[in-house]
């Protein structure tokens, strides 16, 4: 119940942060666009909705980052958190608190991104639907990371961090380029990285070709428990722990 | 009379350090139940580092401190279901209304959804926070924020209350407007109120007790201070009893 509560008072301070609503949600949906004018103006295949759309929903939701980790840091640095920390509120009543809403906050997210994409000439079909879940642990890993940056810096310094991350995760991911064309350290670094794992599992998932969207998926899922799990014992220590 | 009850805080030779600096030493301090205590000091005395340590927040390096027979740190779950703070800065989560700030802190103090929402509704009409209950707590002026962090304390109807400089930074009006509704708590609650305003001290507490260097030097009531350093009123006793203190 206590989970629940701060939950919802979390989902409510997200939508109704304007600066979320713009980056989260305006921002891929005017890239998406862009790209798609662009892409009908050039000979060449450079960014095709079936292979652009979930690269968007990706780098749309490694917003998540900046939106959880300033909400973590605003907490911390207030007296807010203070006072919730003189309650019987839990350490997990906390981190699931934060967790909880970002959930629905990231199938939102992918589901505009898909609608436009089908506005825009993208064929509808089930398999959109179904990469929802398959991009649930790359949401995790963003949300968890945001957390975890929310839990170690002050307000100012984790919007510096998250934009830093953010643009880590869009240039390692493979959105804007083929990263076999490139090669070498480089991508063998992209491939250890859950970035562009999170994007080649949903771009397999949305062409339906589930057996080769298990390895990234699984990937990404091992590096969101990996970050999941070092969040929470951050977070336990901070909270549970008074000095 | 207040002796031969039990005391409602129970602090017996508390030390807190932070690196080479005694935050609070050798604290004893009884508070006895419906009781308002006031802890006066100057910046860093060690004020709001005690109601830290009281309310868990900060943990003691030695004595220990019992809170309505809890002991801590190994009780501080039964504790804090009895306890509330309202911090020194206002701390409200600013995007929430009022009465979303007030139902927030009424569920996670364990009521239900329903009795949530009654409660914030009590809570609303008794602070008289009508004319601002559908207003985000960030949109409101200083004093409704300190009044609605009140509030916000209050909703969980603890046994134990601590406040925070409670009217810090507020004007006349809104301070005295506080001051009535702190009093009509005196006897109910248990209350710590930490202070630099010593006519908030003098017309609020039962007893006063004066802090400086992280060292409680005097307590007794507004009287027993001023006849102890003869003093004509609470803020030449305190004047007298923290210079005489070696900084």
């Amino acid at each position: 119940m206590r989970m629940r509560a701060f939950a919802f008072r979390n989902l409510r301070e997200l939508i109704r942060d304007p600066m979320m609503l713009v980056f989260f949600l305006g921002f891929p949906v005017i890239l998406l666009v862009l790209l798609s004018v662009i892409q009908r103006n050039v000979p060449v295949e450079l960014f095709v909705l079936s292979k652009l759309t979930p690269g968007m929903a990706v780098f749309g939701l490694s917003f998540l980052s900046l939106f959880a980790g300033t909400l973590v840091a605003r907490d911390c640095g207030s007296s807010f958190l203070m006072r919730l920390l003189t309650t019987p509120m839990t350490a997990t009543d906390f981190m699931g608190g934060y967790l909880l809403p970002l959930v629905p906050a990231a199938a939102g997210q992918c589901a505009v991104c898909f609608l436009t994409a089908i506005l825009l000439g993208l064929a509808p079909c089930l398999n959109m639907l179904l990469c929802l879940p398959v991009l649930l642990p790359v949401a995790v890993f963003f949300t968890a990371a945001g957390l975890l940056l929310g839990t170690v810096c002050s307000e100012k310094a984790v919007s510096g961090a998250a934009s830093l991350l953010v643009n880590v995760a869009a240039w390692l991911s493979g959105i804007w380029f083929d990263l076999s064309l490139i090669g070498g350290v480089f991508e063998q670094i992209c491939r250890f990285l859950p970035f562009a794992a999170a994007v080649q599992a949903a771009q397999l998932a949305l062409a339906g070709d589930w057996a080769g969207a298990l390895e990234p998926f699984l990937l990404t899922l091992l590096w969101s428990g990996l970050l999941l799990g070092l969040t929470v014992w951050l977070f336990h220590r901070r909270v549970s722990a008074p000095a | 009379m207040r002796e031969e009850k039990n005391p409602a805080i129970l602090c017996r030779d508390v030390r807190k350090a932070f690196g080479p600096v005694m935050a609070v030493q050798g604290l004893n301090l009884q508070v006895f139940p419906g009781e308002l205590y006031a802890l006066l000091g100057v910046n860093g005395a060690g004020k709001t580092t005690t109601i830290k340590l009281l309310t868990g927040l900060l943990r003691p390096d030695g004595g220990t401190l019992e809170i309505l027979g809890k002991k801590l740190p190994q009780e501080m779950e039964a504790m804090r279901r009895i306890t509330a703070v309202s911090p020194q800065e206002t701390a409200v989560a600013g995007l929430l209304t009022v009465r979303e700030n007030l139902e927030l802190m009424a569920r996670v103090h364990g009521l239900g959804k329903k009795e949530g929402r009654k409660r914030a509704s009590d809570t609303i009409n008794a602070l008289g926070l009508q004319p601002v209950k559908d207003r985000r707590a960030k949109t409101l002026s200083g004093g409704w924020q300190r009044r609605l962090s009140i509030a916000m304390a209050l909703i969980g109807e603890p046994q134990v209350l601590y406040l925070d400089e409670p009217t810090l930074g507020l004007d006349v009006l809104a301070r005295r407007e506080l001051w009535r509704e702190v009093e009509s708590l005196k006897g109910k609650t248990t209350i710590v109120l930490t202070t630099h305003y010593m006519e908030e001290a003098q017309a609020l507490s039962d007893r006063v007790g004066i802090m400086a260097g992280g060292r409680l030097l005097a307590e007794g009531t507004v009287e027993e201070l001023c006849e102890k350093t003869g003093g004509e009123n609470l803020e030449e006793a305190f004047v007298r009893l923290v210079e005489e203190e070696p900084s």
